[in-house]
């Protein structure tokens, strides 16, 4: 693919009078993975608000396809998946109730089998049909995780995918970050954890004067 | 997909979670039933007198019920980040917002106006306004329902939004308050009470067409922080 995916240009943000950071610049290709990295209050999860469209609380330009995101608003969501540090799922629902309203909010049509192979993906098979409020912290990140795999995306905008996840589940979710990134898609991802991935990765470091 | 399968899936996922959690829809049928109970209490049990007020304590605790249970419409949802997973859908947000403030008013406004008539009965207020109760409740309420999401939608991002979400809507209550009220005083006086109720049906489909589109605002602006 030629076409550059994201491209941000001189960024600027602020909170509460403290820059978080200041001209910065990258772009996000097909098949790159890139991790932010900065200790806790450096605005990782701000600057991923921002490039997912959540916050407008920024100067300078965000591209996406060549083109500011005002534009390609629609297409830009239709290719993101954006995962926040926030729960993602409602806890009285079971784990298919509520990926199936993810789906249908991203105009996919109801597949039981979709999503149910999806969270037999992310190791929570025979667990389809419990309340979300019954199940492990790890095990309810991991039902938001499983939107990975019932919603085709290009760009995965992960916030601190690993949190509450056990050693074995961050090797898998590792390897489903290279799988995706083999397959052309996009990574960007904080997290506090030295990734081990098959693929080339680039760090941008938050925080530092 | 088209729209409507959207606002369905919306509809029945806020109904299913409701059913399970239960005090989103019996809070404020429960204040509802107590409060009017407590009318005759107060007042004293002479019916002609109560049959006098009733109309306007049915409404005035209906929209005090409503105003209640307005602040829950997006807070869940807020608070579990799922809101967030509707506002970065590409799908347009109106029908997920008329399909959520429409689960919200079937689980708030429409089961009181549907237990109205018996809390008339206890306020003496005679057979001839029931009619006119539930429908102007049924209509009036859905209306009310607009109203208080967009207030919700505003709050939602604030820590301590309970006073000002009042604050907010309770003036806006106050056109639904006076034709309501009016079209059951109107029925137990035996007079026509429909220019009442085609007025708050105008009230309805206004909100209908334009609160989505506030509400739809108001979200992103409280997400946006």
């Amino acid at each position: 693919m030629a076409q550059t995916g994201l491209e941000v240009r001189q960024l600027y943000s602020e909170r509460d009078d403290r820059v978080l950071f200041a001209d910065l610049c990258f772009t996000l290709n097909a098949g790159d993975v890139l991790q932010i990295a900065g200790p806790n209050g450096s605005g990782k999860t701000s600057l991923l608000r921002i490039l997912a469209g959540l916050s407008s609380r920024y100067q300078g330009d965000i591209l996406w396809h060549e083109h500011s995101l005002a534009q390609q608003r629609a297409d830009y969501l239709q290719q993101l998946l954006y995962i926040g540090h926030g729960a993602g799922i409602k806890a009285t629902l079971s784990p298919l109730e509520n990926l199936r309203w993810s789906c249908a909010l991203r105009g996919l049509a109801a597949d039981d089998q979709k999503i149910l192979a999806a969270l037999a993906k992310v190791g929570l098979a025979g667990f389809e049909r419990q309340a979300c409020y019954s199940l492990s912290a790890g095990q309810q990140r991991r039902v938001n995780l499983a939107r990975l795999f019932c919603i085709p995306a290009q760009l995965w905008i992960l916030d601190e995918p690993f949190t509450a996840i056990d050693q074995r589940g961050v090797a898998e979710i590792e390897e489903w970050i290279s799988d995706f990134a083999d397959d052309g898609g996009a990574v960007l991802l904080t997290t506090h954890h030295r990734l081990a991935i098959s693929r080339p990765l680039r760090v941008i470091e938050l925080g530092v004067a | 997909m088209t729209l409507f399968s959207l606002a369905w899936a919306v509809l029945r996922r806020d109904l299913l979670a409701a059913a399970r959690r239960g005090s989103e829809w019996s809070n404020p049928l429960v204040f509802f039933i107590m409060v009017c109970a407590l009318f005759p209490l107060g007042i004293g049990p002479q019916p002609q007198r109560l049959a006098e007020l009733a109309p306007g304590i049915l409404w005035v605790v209906a929209l005090l019920a409503s105003l209640l249970a307005s602040d829950t419409v997006f807070r869940s949802d807020y608070d579990d980040a799922t809101l967030e997973q509707m506002l970065l859908s590409h799908q347009a947000l109106y029908p997920q917002v008329i399909a959520k403030t429409l689960a919200h008013w079937l689980l708030s406004g429409l089961p009181l106006s549907l237990l109205s008539p018996l809390l008339g009965v206890l306020l003496h207020l005679p057979t001839t306004g029931m009619v006119a109760l539930m429908l102007s409740l049924a209509l009036g309420s859905a209306v009310l329902s607009f109203i208080g999401a967009i207030g919700a939608a505003l709050t939602v991002g604030l820590r301590k939004g309970g006073l000002l979400l009042s604050l907010i809507i309770l003036p806006l209550y106050i056109p639904v308050l006076i034709f309501g009220s009016s079209a059951v005083k109107q029925a137990v006086e035996g007079a026509p009470f429909l220019p009442q109720l085609a007025m708050l049906g105008v009230f309805f489909l206004v909100s209908l067409a334009l609160a989505p589109l506030a509400i739809g605002g108001a979200l992103r602006i409280s997400v946006d922080q």
